[in-house]
């Protein structure tokens, strides 16, 4: 079983097991992780489902597309480096992934 | 759970079996589970029900015309919560009921009497009921094959029916018709769009908008037919539906035919109510009706254009997942008592086949329009002025241009028509 442990803004951490298969996106939101909005249900049209990915777990995952890259010029927190839409990543069987929510996504 | 079973005040001989709530919410949909979620976030401690007609847990409907039909993703990807969120945030969902009649008194509190014999009484009312399909006019169009897209149901209906289909007539020229055909076509079906009026998405994109539509739905072999009018929906003289007259000759093979024609607000539990009705159930700036105490969210709402700039008094109903979120939030500050005006700048999107629409803004009163394409990269914009200002932008396949509309929209801003010309240009850096 896959896990992700969101740490929100104010550094607390809230861990869901996940379905393999399912994206980071509907992990946080089917749980009611509030800092992850995803108002387009992940169909790559919004970029309110900004995180930032631990640098230890970024090589880890599939690079990610050119759609993708540009959306995230739009995120309401600026991106970093390590920023990912978490509707275009999907978790693998066994996967233990950490991300850190922005202030805001709208 | 806070929910209590307590003898009906209604019903003399035969009470019905009922239950209290806080805040009774009409309409799992997305307008619905927003407010419920809102109204915890902000500290609400009454118990919420959040009663639906369908019998699905409440889910998104926007794959539903794209991934979901194609089977790309599965039903559980649909859903907005797990079970487990509704239980631990004291929020009791009910599935497949239909609220029949309502009473209510003048403190905003009353009783919902469901088909199921069931009453449901409440402290407050908030009604986020939906639009329905707007039904085709012709004859044969109440045959077994012609199916709408509006819920899950619908969906299912026609992925049951998919597999024995070759031929689809689409009805309707517009997102859900354009989206659905180009999920049918990539599902191999050979499909024929129908499109009564000039041109499509006429109700919400520019004329460029269309023709750019056109061309690259034809390119990619989607039969368009601008200005079709159809005589008769025909039947194989057992019933079932094999193909579409129109009134020029045409006759087309069909064994499914799709109607997406718009859709009608579902007004009626407001007219029970003795609600100001108005193409939707008019509601003020906190999404309050005129009763002055029923909440009324979503894509059912006539309210106060929440464009920030826009003329006093001017008023819409606006369809889409962006503005049932946004209503809801502001929905709920009115329910904790606090005024908090809608504002912000809608937006939309539509994805058909490889093409990705994203709409900035509102686009109605424009004087100019300015294109930005990149034929290459397969990029169109289109941006909307009036006098000079920016008032909303049609993006395809480019985010760039649609955020960067939006970021100037939202900050009261404009967009150099004469810079943003130049594609080598990113838009937000003209933001001024």
């Amino acid at each position: 079983m896959p896990t992700v442990h969101f740490t929100d803004a104010a550094g607390a951490t809230t861990t869901i097991n996940a379905n393999t298969g399912d994206s980071v996106m509907e992990t946080a939101v089917r749980s009611g992780v509030t800092a992850i909005v995803a108002e387009c249900g992940g169909s790559l049209s919004c970029a309110t489902c900004h995180v930032f990915v631990s640098e230890a777990d970024l090589p880890t995952l599939e690079p990610m597309g050119e759609m993708e890259d540009e959306m995230l010029y739009g995120t309401a927190v600026d991106r970093e480096d390590n920023s990912r839409l978490s509707c275009q990543i999907r978790l693998a069987e066994g996967q233990d992934l950490h991300v850190t929510t922005p202030e805001t996504q709208v | 759970m806070e929910t209590t079973t307590i003898p009906s005040r209604a019903g003399a001989d035969a009470p019905e079996p009922g239950t209290a709530t806080g805040l009774l919410i009409i309409g799992a949909s997305q307008s619905g589970v927003q407010l419920a979620i809102s109204l915890r976030a902000l500290g609400y401690t009454e118990h919420i029900t959040l009663l639906g007609d369908e019998d699905h847990r409440p889910y998104q409907r926007p794959a539903l015309s794209k991934e979901f039909l194609q089977d790309k993703v599965g039903s559980e990807s649909l859903i907005f919560r797990t079970n487990d969120y509704w239980i631990e945030h004291n929020i009791t969902l009910v599935k497949g009921e239909r609220i029949a009649s309502l009473d209510s008194n003048a403190d905003g509190s009353g009783t919902a009497h469901g088909t199921s014999g069931t009453a449901y009484h409440y402290t407050r009312l908030a009604l986020t009921v939906g639009a329905r399909p707007r039904l085709l006019e012709a004859p044969g169009a109440e045959l077994d094959g012609v199916v709408y897209l509006r819920n899950a149901d619908d969906a299912l209906r026609l992925k049951e029916l998919a597999p024995t289909t070759t031929d689809v007539v689409v009805v309707g020229g517009g997102f859900i018709g354009l989206e659905a055909a180009s999920s049918l076509a990539a599902m191999g079906k050979h499909v024929t769009v129908l499109e009564y009026g000039p041109r499509l998405v006429g109700r919400a994109v520019g004329e460029e908008t269309s023709e750019y539509f056109l061309a690259e739905h034809r390119k990619r072999g989607l039969d368009i037919r601008i200005g079709a009018r159809i005589k008769e929906i025909l039947d194989d003289g057992d019933g079932a539906l094999n193909g579409v007259l129109l009134e020029d000759g045409s006759l087309l093979p069909a064994q499914i035919v799709l109607v997406g024609i718009g859709v009608i607000p579902n007004t009626e539990l407001g007219e029970a109510l003795g609600l100001e009705v108005n193409n939707g159930i008019v509601v003020d700036a906190g999404a309050v009706a005129s009763d002055g105490t029923t909440i009324v969210v979503g894509d059912v709402a006539n309210m106060p254009n929440p464009v920030p700039g826009a003329p006093t008094g001017e008023r819409i109903r606006l369809e889409s997942v962006n503005n049932a979120i946004e209503h809801a939030k502001v929905a709920a500050y009115s329910l904790m008592g606090r005024s908090e005006e809608y504002a912000g700048i809608p937006w939309f999107w539509s994805n058909q086949a490889d093409m990705k629409l994203q709409i900035a803004g509102l686009s109605t009163g424009f004087d100019s329009t300015l294109i930005r394409r990149d034929s290459g990269k397969g990029k169109f914009t289109v941006l909307y002025y009036r006098a000079g200002r920016i008032i909303a932008a049609d993006a395809v396949n480019a985010p760039l241009d649609f955020m960067a509309v939006k970021q100037a929209l939202a900050a009261g801003k404009s967009i150099d028509p004469v810079a943003a010309a130049d594609t080598a240009t990113m838009l937000k850096t003209l933001i001024a």
